[in-house]
């Protein structure tokens, strides 16, 4: 075998190795070297049909297995296309690598056709980024990305590889060991500060665990579950980190923030000690900062060292992989479990944490009594909560469920169960809206096997149109469901609430017919707008072998609560709609 | 770019920054001083030591350090007044590097607050123009740079075709 072989080829011949199976993209004039060698090559290529997709779809990708999804964009517009879903899998920690094209290395700079500074375009958008100079350099970049974006805290990284280096003609010497010397990952956590926590934990009277999308990312879960049942703490789980906690486990109790339940935020709001699993702090969990949490005492488990104290200064810090550092917390929980033989000196003690931790859990039992999370029903018109109860009874927790941005997207979080990590895909961080679909699209080629539901709003799913034909086109059988209520709900509901019902560019009228639309492409489509056509319609779109285009028209006016106004503390929360004023009728 | 950038990114006001290459000609040292309140210089400690080819971030601000930034300083000035002007170069330690009928072009270094005074007291003189390097600073307290091992790649995954 001749080893010596274009730019192009042994990009594949890296990605090869790297275990890429599938990756998205769309082709350009520069890429065309790299395309001409996809042409017969066993790496599936899945063209897309606009190359922010083909980020999302990497991202949906990479959300659902955990591996490294892969997107290729040509230079130019194709690049700067792909920035948003860039930017996406950074605020969320999604491993993804991005391939864009670059004019010739001699053409750079001198405003060449579909030339951009992608390289400086990205730096910000990306953990890292690449500029190929040189086609020797190739291998080396290529495994050092693999291994930048899938290693630490997980992130977008590029490499950008002008057309001259895909044509070159080079000797391929795998690279046996990849030089990072300025790239620590921290795993394994300070003892000191591991033993310090587990003090904490056993002396905590109202602890709560608050689990993110790290748990996720570390494949934690199952450690996760173990500490919970060690300790028997609550949980609250971020939009991140829906699923690192099955939500039918005793423990769990919801999501916390500014759409979280009442529980959950009461929970945060009255806990005396915080075990924060790679969370982040962010702004829509915490409320004003100030008034987060102001009984806790935090314990801080990141893989990042730069989050630590970013938001919330820790009392014990601890700097490494989340699931490596809950084994051990785990091993020196279980030698002595809380509640059981805590101090055989002073029994008196241990009655009285037991009894403490008893009546903290008598104390969430009761938040939730009071404000449930549950669905709404109307006998007149579809709530969108009846339509995220009915997707949960089809799903039972086991479906993958891709979302879009908006109002839908957090009555799916509120409502709909997971039973593991890895089946809610969402854009959580940026909150991009047109992620839904094409992030479906990636899962459903990560896991044919799996029922995968995207389910957006009217206006996210406009965003995405063009996927329809992706779909359509390698067949997938997406449960597509529009949860239409003819505005652009989330702002709709601000405008409502904080600018006196002004409505000003929100209303989405002119939404096509999905039947026809649904029809266009090839596959079914259907609307329903009456709640006892829901159940059905829903079921004969998982019946269906193929994609299935679901528009369900619910209640337009209908707001996301409970909420926490921005800049509130999350225990001020807004749990209904206000009650309407009695002199009205006069 | 990186580092200005992460820095602009993060709402930090970078106040100098200095570059060069170390012995190691792969290697090149910043000296970079920000105006952030002291809880946040952790933080952009943090976030400096994240990019990928930044070896080593260190806050010197409160370790034993030497601070210093060379200053040129053009100035013209009367006839009468170049002798008080040579003697305040001297009284900071200033050289003349080049000597003109209307003036002089001087070289100060010293630490940043010294420089500041110097350019005070020569604007009283006549018409300057300057220009400064930024801090270049050095602790005094030897820091060894820790370095990553390497790092094997993947096995081959699939099966690479000829």
């Amino acid at each position: 075998m001749s080893n010596l072989m274009s730019g192009a080829r042994m990009l594949l011949e890296c990605l090869s190795r790297e275990g890429v199976d599938v990756m998205f993209g769309y082709p350009g004039g520069v890429t065309l070297p790299f395309y001409d060698c996809l042409y017969d090559h066993p790496i599936r290529h899945v063209l897309v049909r606009h190359e922010e997709n083909a980020a999302f779809a990497a991202e949906g990708y990479a959300r659902t297995t955990g591996k490294v999804g892969v997107c290729c964009a040509t230079s130019g517009p194709g690049a700067t296309n792909l920035t948003t879903g860039l930017v996406d899998a950074m605020m969320d920690s999604i491993p993804i690598v991005a391939i864009t094209g670059q004019v010739s290395s001699k053409l750079i700079g001198s405003d060449a056709f579909q030339e951009a500074d992608t390289f400086g375009i990205t730096r910000s958008c990306t953990k890292h980024n690449y500029l190929v100079k040189r086609l020797e350099d190739l291998p080396q970049i290529v495994h050092e990305a693999f291994y930048v974006a899938s290693s630490g805290r997980p992130g977008p990284v590029l490499i950008d590889i002008p057309k001259d280096v895909f044509q070159a003609q080079g000797h391929y010497q795998p690279i046996s060991a990849i030089h990072l010397p300025g790239y620590k990952v921290f795993t394994e956590g300070h003892t000191g500060q591991i033993r310090r926590a587990v003090q904490l934990i056993r002396k905590a009277e109202r602890p709560l665990v608050y689990s993110g999308g790290g748990i996720v990312a570390a494949g934690a879960a199952a450690e996760l579950r173990e500490f919970v049942e060690l300790t028997g703490a609550p949980v609250v789980t971020t939009l991140m980190g829906l699923g690192s906690l099955p939500s039918n486990h005793p423990c769990f109790v919801s999501m916390p923030g500014m759409h979280g339940s009442y529980a959950a935020n009461m929970a945060m709001s009255n806990a005396d000690l915080l075990i924060a699993l790679g969370v982040r702090f962010d702004d829509r969990v915490t409320g004003r900062l100030a008034a987060f949490a102001p009984h806790a005492k935090v314990i801080h488990v990141d893989i990042d060292p730069a989050e630590i104290g970013k938001n919330r200064a820790p009392d014990v810090p601890i700097v490494g992989d989340v699931k490596h550092v809950l084994e051990r917390i785990n091993k020196v929980l279980a030698e002595k479990q809380v509640g059981q033989a805590l101090s055989p000196a002073k029994p008196e003690a241990d009655f009285h944490l037991t009894s403490a931790r008893r009546s903290w859990w008598d104390q969430i039992r009761q938040w939730k009594q009071e404000h449930p999370l549950q669905p709404v029903f109307s006998d007149s018109e579809i709530k969108p909560q009846h339509l995220m109860a009915e997707i949960d009874r089809l799903s039972g927790g086991e479906a993958i469920v891709a979302s879009d941005v908006g109002q839908h997207q957090m009555w799916a979080a509120q409502l709909l169960r997971f039973n593991e990590p890895r089946l809610w895909l969402n854009s959580g961080g940026l909150g991009s809206m047109g992620f839904g679909l094409p992030a479906a699209l990636g899962a459903q080629f990560a896991r044919p096997d799996k029922l995968v539901f995207a389910i957006v709003g009217d206006g996210g799913f406009q965003m995405s149109i063009p996927e329809l034909a992706t779909i359509a086109s390698y067949g997938l059988p997406i449960k597509i469901v529009v949860m239409n209520n003819g505005y652009l709900g989330m702002v709709r509901q601000w405008q409502e609430l904080f600018y006196n019902n002004r409505l000003s560019a929100v209303t989405l009228d002119c939404f096509p017919d999905v039947e026809k639309l649904a029809a266009a492409y090839g596959f079914k489509g259907k609307t329903v707008d009456k709640p006892w056509q829901l159940a059905a319609a829903l079921e004969e779109a998982v019946r269906e072998p193929g994609p299935y285009l679901l528009n369900v028209r619910v209640s337009p006016l209908e707001c996301v609560y409970p909420m926490v106004p921005a800049g509130g503390a999350i225990n001020e929360m807004v749990l209904g709609p206000p009650e309407p004023v009695a002199d009205a009728v006069k | 770019m990186r580092v200005t950038g992460l820095l602009s990114q993060r709402g930090y006001n970078i106040e100098s920054l200095t570059v060069a290459r170390t012995l190691d000609p792969g290697i090149s040292r910043m000296t970079i001083s920000v105006e952030v309140d002291s809880a946040l210089r952790q933080q952009v400690i943090k976030q400096m030591n994240k990019l990928i080819n930044v070896l080593q971030a260190n806050d010197l601000t409160d370790s034993p350090s030497v601070f210093r930034e060379l200053l040129l300083l053009r100035i013209h000035t009367s006839q009468e007044s170049r002798t008080a002007v040579l003697k305040e170069a001297e009284i900071f330690g200033g050289r003349v590097v080049d000597s003109f009928t209307e003036g002089f072009a001087i070289e100060v270094t010293g630490d940043p607050e010294k420089l500041n005074e110097f350019v005070d007291i020569m604007g009283s003189y006549g018409e300057i123009e300057v220009t400064r390097s930024g801090i270049l600073a050095i602790g005094l307290e030897p820091k060894k740079l820790r370095l990553q091992p390497p790092v094997p790649t993947k096995e081959l995954v699939t099966e690479t075709r000829s």
